[in-house]
């Protein structure tokens, strides 16, 4: 119990409250820029079990901010190369990866097992497949997501507290740009990660007050804090309680099913086109190509009368995922093709052309 | 009543100041919403919400306070 000397001596926490701690099941999910700092700091504090769900793969550009990774971390699953990281760090908790994609077949299963479910994910989707999963496996779902210079926490779905659509009702229509799109301080995920490890572990010792029914906002460039109250919202809660036995049916992603895709070498071949990047705008490697369209993602919707519909219209992004939701949400299934593989493909293509 | 309002996180990037005071007499927040999308017709394509005195409204609910935020979700993790 040396470990763990500096708990123990607190009076709030003790050797009772660390055997809490010790017996505590906790899932993050995601193991991104907050899953790193909220995974390192449970594990280093003792939490019993551990687990870890991230279907991704460490790439060089999370390092300024993905702490549990280094360079020989590249390439590497991310549930994966955190556990090894935390195995090293305590070896007396078990940690267990899920390198798997959260779905609605799989979330509620899975939140069975654990007590306390974290979300560390960095899109609303996810986010309201988690609020959903978390209140119908009953569980308590310790929040946060962060934007650019500026973060928020919470705690939804616990002692019959409001949960995410009590505080943000889903607007299928509204993408907010995520971190490896728009850019975020390194820093800011550790301090918001760090808030949430803090909720969990107050959460499971039942010390201090908790943000259930409250809204942190914190600004890391100009200090400005806040914590706004809000209630429960029982219709909101009741529409996703209702839905129990279909939940499983459900597909967590808006459905681009019936978007056409298109090679990269046939998306060159076609005449009359206009070619759409749906990319940010710092987005690299630039590409030339004649009747190009810059139209990120973030800001599609208030400008597409930049669309010629008269136009074949071609849409790429860096991987073809994007294109294929701008596409859903302009409803032009019927008259745009999305680029298979995206600028990588397109790229190689422009390359042996020329 | 002269509303002191405070935006967060993208809604910042659409209004180009992070607060400033408008001069408004009307009664709800519907009314204020028409008002802010009036003057910034980008706030359409995003979602948000308002809080007064750091309470969270509805849109029916009466304006009583002068100290305002509107926030939106994010994101990112």
């Amino acid at each position: 119990m040396d470990r763990y000397s500096k708990h123990i001596i607190l009076d709030e926490i003790g050797l009772k409250g660390q055997e809490k701690l010790q017996k505590a099941k906790v899932l993050v999910i995601g193991a991104g820029g907050l899953g790193c700092p909220i995974l390192q700091y449970l594990a280093a504090a003792g939490i019993g079990q551990i687990g870890i769900v991230d279907f991704d793969i460490v790439e060089k550009s999370n390092l300024q901010r993905q702490v549990l990774y280094g360079t020989n971390s590249l390439g590497k699953n991310k549930a994966l190369a955190a556990k090894s990281f935390l195995e090293n760090l305590n070896d007396s908790i078990q940690i267990t990866a899920y390198p798997i994609r959260l779905t609605h077949q799989n979330a509620v299963e899975l939140f069975n097992k654990y007590d306390v479910i974290v979300d560390g994910t960095d899109n609303f989707e996810t986010r309201y497949l988690v609020n959903d999963a978390s209140l119908l496996s009953n569980k308590p779902l310790v929040y946060g997501a962060i934007y650019k210079f500026e973060g928020q926490v919470s705690i939804f779905n616990y002692k019959n507290s409001a949960s995410y659509r009590c505080l943000f009702p889903e607007k299928k229509d509204f993408v907010s740009p995520n971190c490896s799109q728009i850019g975020v301080l390194g820093v800011l995920p550790g301090i918001i990660g760090t808030m949430q490890a803090n909720e969990v572990l107050k959460l499971i010792l039942g010390i201090g007050k908790l943000l259930n029914n409250k809204l942190l906002l914190y600004d890391a460039l100009n200090y400005r804090t806040n914590v706004i109250s809000f209630k429960r919202n029982d219709k909101a809660i009741q529409n996703v309680l209702v839905r129990k036995d279909n939940f499983h049916l459900k597909n967590n992603t808006i459905n681009c099913s019936n978007v056409k895709e298109i090679s990269a070498t046939k998306a060159l071949e076609l005449e009359n086109t206009q070619y759409i990047d749906v990319r940010e705008e710092h987005e690299l490697p630039k590409i030339e190509l004649p009747n190009l369209t810059l139209l990120p993602l973030s800001t599609i919707l208030k400008n597409k009368h930049r669309i010629d519909t008269s136009k074949t219209l071609v849409f790429f992004c860096k991987s073809g995922i994007r294109s294929k939701k701008a596409i859903t949400l302009l409803e032009l299934q019927e008259y745009a093709f999305s680029v298979k593989n995206g600028i990588q493909e397109l790229q190689k293509q422009i390359k042996n052309e020329y | 009543m002269i509303l002191d309002i405070k935006y967060y996180g993208l809604i910042t990037e659409i209004t180009n100041c992070s607060e400033e005071k408008l001069d408004f007499n009307e009664s709800t927040f519907i009314e204020l919403k028409a008002l802010l999308l009036a003057k910034y017709p980008a706030l359409e394509t995003t979602s948000f919400q308002i809080a007064a005195d750091n309470t969270m409204v509805n849109d029916n609910d009466k304006i009583t306070s002068s100290n305002l935020a509107i926030m939106p979700p994010f994101a990112g993790g």
